[in-house]
This record gives structure tokens, C-alpha cells and sequence, in this order.
């Protein structure tokens, strides 16, 4: 199970109005009632989509689009995989934000969804003009960590060892795990809890 | 050189380094349920790949469970379907499940503790981001996602970064009436919603020192509310007589061999820190929360902050709070009528949460009109509340005695609020849509506290209800 390079990410864009987007409103809990995360694009930020006509997710024009550009600590609250599966099977193959939940970042690395954190005033641009321009093709590049939107290129974050693992294809951790091989036994040998003290 | 409790138990646990940067962590203990496992045992399924440490996995029942009556088959197929998964993964795969009636299911963060599973110096992981209670004995403890629980299962380690420490000091006694609850929302409410992403919490000073175990499990558990994924209490006397006889506890000899090393893993004297805050215990007051995240709280005779008073860059979440809550800048929350009063949870569904409600409840009636519950956090918390008969006070008075689970806090089960209804609940999230009506309104307080209010069928003091 190697899983996939990932140096670069072009689409188009989708805005997400809205600061501390917990996983709760990403996908309602009475979706999680299920045993594979299959068909969860559906209901994909189901609540505020009924509750907003005008919700980006509920807008044609972004159909299709691939980059979802939000703000300060997206994907806050329950570590549900769910999030950024339903997500990444609407279509999105990588989130552009002013920062994000920890647990969140880890579930979209695990799957092969890269975020990656701009300035404040970058991500209400990048917000604004996709908003103007949803037809703007977008490209994120992890390799020179640059957006590229129109003329403009902004400067993007991600911490060294999740970006690694993008570019050397090593995000899908199982296999890099059990490479580690007699290590770990090696390892839990030598704690005192693991041998009854 | 002087060493945290997270440098020491990191560096125990570090199987080595990976090449992107990371760290491969051993994981000593790995907790899981029905709602976050089912896909990674699929994965683990299609890989041909089997458990690397069967006996280090513990699984129980808590999402989806309903806690009326808990007959299978469930009459919601997809929670039966859930469970069904989860029994059969537990015996293919050869883990120990804590069934329903087993006498030892409940809410994951309930069980790990009380059976003595979750112990000082070991990492702990759980496809559940309040995972982050099991700190309070010293462990490195965090939720994690679904691929990240197939990692553990494959390989019982995970690809971690090691986070910066912050060590959270608390000086001074607590006045009556304000509990950890109130202490973890006063923290959340200064340091932020974010304020901890990037960082693990070092829990730390005398009133920390002076809290029961039960005490530093709520103080841990919302850790997460704050960004940090971790945070942790170092463990002392009052760990070690917690764990002392426990099922899963070492025994004997080795009980006092494991209280040894127990005591060498905490921070030394002299360690080092990257960022310190302080807060005053004998400031603090009942807190209660106004908004749609966790740091939107005030204290309860303050008024909800006037718009000039947040920070413009947490003025469109301001907003949108109070409209979606229906409040009003300046507002104060005493008098807020409430329609449901919820308590449970693994924030407060343990022993002493029960007992400091019953304590407000006993000998009085729930307000005409107001629906409540009471959800322990185990069977073993239900077993020892109805040995004392606080069942019986809760009943008298009008609340519901329920089966354990999780129930009300995240509405996956039947027990949901409905429409815009008001909550008073000792939950963890006032997320909007979290207790499962889309419109529901939550006010996150003490247990205490939400006694106060079935009570009164408003929002109280309960300062003012203790004397």
C-alpha cells in the first residue's frame, strides 16, 4: 500500500464563509451512523446547507470545484474521519485556509487531502476573488509551497513532515509503519507497563 | 538535564524516526468504539493485515447505544448494524469487548479509567478527539481519526509530530459551587478556541494538586475544546490510590514496582517549558456558555460581552453565535429559560458529577415543562450511584434515570433535542447541531449547574441554590 504522490493540486475553487467550522456542521452526527464511509458527500455540511440556500455547497457554480478555501481553525471538535471523507468524496482534493483543527489535519493528510495555511488577508482574497471568479482556476504546488491564483502567487504553509509525506508518497502511513518491523516489539519490550513491571 | 512528562514518555515510546521528520510512536493502549473502527477494520480486512497487539486494543458500546431500553436487536437498524460490526471485528481480530450488561460498558473515557486500563507514562489513542481525558493520569492521550486507528491496529504506532508544552498553572482554592467544568471553561475562554493547536497542556498547581482524579478527567477531557490535543496532569498520591486495586491495574508487588516508575516519569523539578499562563482558582466563578463554541462563555452573573469588547477578528463568530443562540449583546444569562437539562457525558457522567446534581436536586422538583436526564457514564457509575440511591433522588424529582452512553452530547441515539429547544447540559460542545436537532440551542455549565436549572427551569446560580 504506497500511496500516491502529491506535488501539485489545480482546480477550481470553492469559498467557505465562516471562522471555527466544527466537524459537527462539516457532517451532522446522525451521519456517522454507518459502517463505511460511503455516499457521505450527500450530506455534506447538511444542517447549514438547509438552513442557507446560498450556501457555497448548495451553488452550481462551484460544482466541481476540487480546492476549498476557508478560514481560522477549520475542522474544529470531533476527530471524525467522516469530515474529511465526505469532503474528499464531494471532490475536494485539498483545503486552503487561515489555520486548522489538529486532528482534522491529520485525518486529511491520512487520506491524501493536503491543507495548507495562507495569511489571514490571503485566504479573504483567495475567498473573494474565487467568490467573483468561480471559474478562476487555482494552483496549489507543495513542491515551491505556492498558491497560484490568476497573477497572483501566495505564499503557503504546511508543516516539513506532512508535506514530505505528500511529495515522497508516504501519507498513507500503514505500510512506513510496519517497515519499522522487530522495532516495535523492541520498543514495547522495554516499557514496564507492557511487561507487568 | 530536567525532563516534562511528555520528553520522557515520548522518548520511551519513540520507535524511531521516519523520514519525513516524524516520529514512529509505540502506542501502549488503543480504545475504540463503534462509530470510528468499523472502516479501519475494513481497510485492515482488505490489506490481509491482522492486529500487530490484539491485547493492547480495548473496545466498548457508547455512541450509538439508546438508553432506554437497550434490548437488541436496537430498533435503529443502522446503530444495530454498527454494533453487530463492532462484535463480530472484536472476535475475528481477538480484542476484548465490553459488551452491553457486561457490567463494565460505557462511555470509553468512563471505562479506560475506572478499569484501571489507562495509566501513568503510557500513550493512548482512541478514534475520539476527547481521548484527551486519560491525561489526567499522566498519559499522553489524543483522539485520532479512522486511517489513523487502522495504523494502530496494523502496527500499534502512529506517525506523530511532537508538540510544544504549555504548562497551565491553577493557584488557590475553588470557591463552592465552581467545579473543574468551570475551571476548563474559564481556561478555554482566555487561551481560545485555537489557543492551543500546536501545543500539549501541562496541568499544574495547587488546585490541580488538590482535585480528585475525577476532577483532572474533566479538566483533561476538554482539552481538546481549547485546539491542544493532549493535556495531561502529572501523576502523584492521588493517581497511584485511584488506581490501586483496579481490574486492570498491576497487583501486589508489582502495584508498588509500577508506583515507582509512576513517579519517576512526571516532570522534574527545574523543566522547562515553551509558554506558561497562570489563573487564580478563587477568581473564578459557575460558567456557563453563550455562543456555538466552547470559549464563548461567561461567568454566570456576568453579561454575554458588548460587540466593542471581542476582538475584530472574532466578531463575525460573535455574531453569528448570538443570532443562531437568539441572545443579545450585554445580555445576561441568569433567567434564560431552558426546555431540556441533559447530564452526562464523558465530561461529567462519573460518580461525583451525580452526586454534587443530586446534592442541588434532593428534595426538590423539576420546573413544569422541562425535560430531564440523567446519563451515567458506565454501567459501573450507574451500579455505584444506585448503591448510594441517587437514582432514586433524581427520580423523585422528576428526571429520568437512563441507561449509560453517550446519548444527549452528540444525539447519534434517539436522545436528541427537538427544534430550537434550549439545553442545559454538562456536555462538552454547544457546536450548533450537536445534540442533534440542527436548530437546538446548547448551554454548556457543571453538572451542578444544570441541576440548578431543571430546577428552577432557568438558567441560576447555583451558588445561590447551595447557600
Amino acid at each position: 500500500m504506497t500511496s500516491a504522490i502529491i506535488r501539485e493540486i489545480t482546480g477550481r475553487g470553492i469559498p467557505l464563509p465562516g471562522d471555527d467550522m466544527d466537524t459537527d456542521r462539516i457532517i451532522p452526527g446522525r451521519f456517522l451512523r454507518c459502517v463505511t464511509f460511503e455516499g457521505l458527500e450527500a450530506h455534506v455540511f447538511a444542517d447549514d446547507r438547509q438552513q442557507n440556500p446560498d450556501h457555497p455547497f448548495n451553488q452550481e457554480r462551484y460544482r466541481g470545484a476540487s480546492l476549498l478555501i476557508v478560514g481560522r481553525n477549520f475542522g474544529c471538535g470531533s476527530s471524525r474521519e467522516h469530515a474529511p471523507q465526505a469532503l474528499m468524496r464531494w471532490g475536494i482534493r485539498g483545503i486552503i485556509g487561515e489555520s486548522f483543527a489538529e486532528i482534522f489535519f491529520a485525518n486529511c493528510t491520512a487520506i491524501g487531502v493536503p491543507c495548507v495555511t495562507v495569511s489571514a488577508e490571503d485566504a479573504r482574497w483567495l475567498r473573494e476573488v474565487v467568490a467573483a471568479h468561480p471559474e478562476m482556476e487555482l494552483r496549489l504546488d507543495l513542491e515551491t509551497m505556492t498558491v497560484h491564483a490568476g497573477d497572483r502567487r501566495l505564499a503557503a504553509h504546511m508543516p516539513e513532515g506532512a508535506r514530505r509525506q505528500f511529495l515522497e508518497g508516504t501519507w498513507n502511513s500503514t505500510f512506513v509503519l510496519l517497515e519499522a518491523g522487530e522495532a516495535i516489539e523492541r520498543t514495547a519490550a522495554q516499557l514496564p507497563y507492557v511487561t507487568g513491571f | 538535564m530536567a525532563e516534562t512528562l511528555l520528553d520522557k514518555v515520548w522518548r520511551l515510546h519513540t520507535v524511531r524516526e521516519l523520514p519525513s521528520g516524524q516520529t514512529q510512536l509505540f502506542i501502549g493502549l488503543h480504545l475504540i468504539h463503534e462509530v470510528t473502527s468499523p472502516q479501519a477494520f475494513l481497510m485492515l480486512r482488505e490489506l490481509g493485515l491482522k492486529v500487530r497487539f490484539p491485547n493492547r486494543t480495548f473496545a466498548t458500546i457508547d455512541h450509538i447505544v439508546p438508553t432506554d431500553s437497550q434490548a437488541r436487536p436496537f430498533a435503529d437498524w443502522l446503530a444495530e448494524q454498527m454494533t453487530v460490526a463492532l462484535v463480530k471485528n472484536c472476535q475475528d481480530f481477538g480484542i476484548t469487548l465490553f459488551d452491553l450488561g457486561s457490567g463494565r460498558q460505557g462511555i470509553v473515557h468512563v471505562i479506560g479509567p475506572e478499569l484501571g486500563l489507562t495509566q501513568p507514562g503510557m500513550t493512548i489513542a482512541c478514534g475520539d478527539s476527547h481521548t484527551s481525558t486519560h491525561g489526567a493520569f499522566g498519559a499522553l492521550a489524543f483522539g485520532i481519526g479512522t486511517s489513523q486507528v487502522r495504523d494502530v491496529l496494523a502496527t500499534q504506532c502512529l506517525a506523530m509530530s511532537k508538540p510544544k508544552l504549555r504548562r497551565i498553572l491553577v493557584e488557590g482554592t475553588l470557591p463552592r459551587g465552581v467545579y473543574a467544568k468551570d475551571v476548563i471553561l474559564a481556561i478555554i475562554r482566555r487561551l481560545g478556541v485555537k489557543g492551543g493547536v500546536g501545543y500539549a497542556y501541562e496541568y499544574a498547581g495547587s488546585t490541580i494538586a488538590a482535585m480528585t482524579m475525577e476532577e483532572r478527567m474533566t479538566l483533561c477531557n476538554m482539552t481538546i475544546e481549547g485546539g491542544a490535543r493532549i493535556g495531561y496532569v502529572n501523576p502523584d498520591r492521588t493517581t497511584f490510590e485511584y488506581l490501586r486495586g483496579r481490574p486492570f491495574a498491576p497487583q501486589g508487588e508489582a502495584f508498588e514496582r509500577a508506583v515507582r516508575w509512576w513517579q519517576q516519569i512526571a516532570s522534574d523539578p527545574g523543566a522547562t517549558y515553551d509558554d506558561e499562563v497562570r489563573f487564580d482558582a478563587a477568581t473564578l466563578q459557575p460558567m456557563v456558555t453563550w455562543g456555538i463554541t466552547p470559549g464563548q462563555s461567561v461567568g454566570v452573573t456576568e453579561p454575554i460581552p458588548e460587540p466593542e469588547e471581542v476582538p475584530e477578528t472574532e466578531r463575525a463568530a460573535y455574531w453569528e453565535a448570538l443570532d443562531f443562540m437568539s441572545f443579545r449583546p450585554g445580555q445576561r444569562l441568569i433567567g434564560t429559560p431552558i426546555d431540556v437539562a441533559f447530564i452526562g457525558s464523558c465530561t461529567n457522567a462519573r460518580l461525583s458529577d451525580l452526586r454534587a446534581a443530586a446534592e442541588v436536586v434532593r428534595g426538590r422538583k423539576v420546573a413544569r415543562g422541562v425535560r430531564a436526564l440523567v446519563v451515567p457514564g458506565s454501567e459501573a457509575v450507574a451500579r455505584a450511584a444506585e448503591a448510594e440511591g441517587l437514582h432514586e433522588i433524581f427520580q423523585d424529582a422528576g428526571f429520568e434515570w437512563r441507561k449509560p452512553g453517550c446519548s444527549m452530547c452528540l444525539g447519534m441515539n434517539p436522545d436528541r433535542l427537538r427544534g430550537r429547544e434550549i439545553c442545559a447540559s454538562s456536555s462538552n460542545r454547544n457546536f450548533k447541531g450537536r445534540q442533534g436537532s440542527p436548530t437546538g440551542r446548547t448551554l454548556l455549565m457543571s453538572p451542578a449547574m444544570v441541576a440548578a436549572a431543571a430546577i428552577a427551569g432557568h438558567v441560576v446560580d447555583v451558588r445561590e441554590v447551595l447557600g
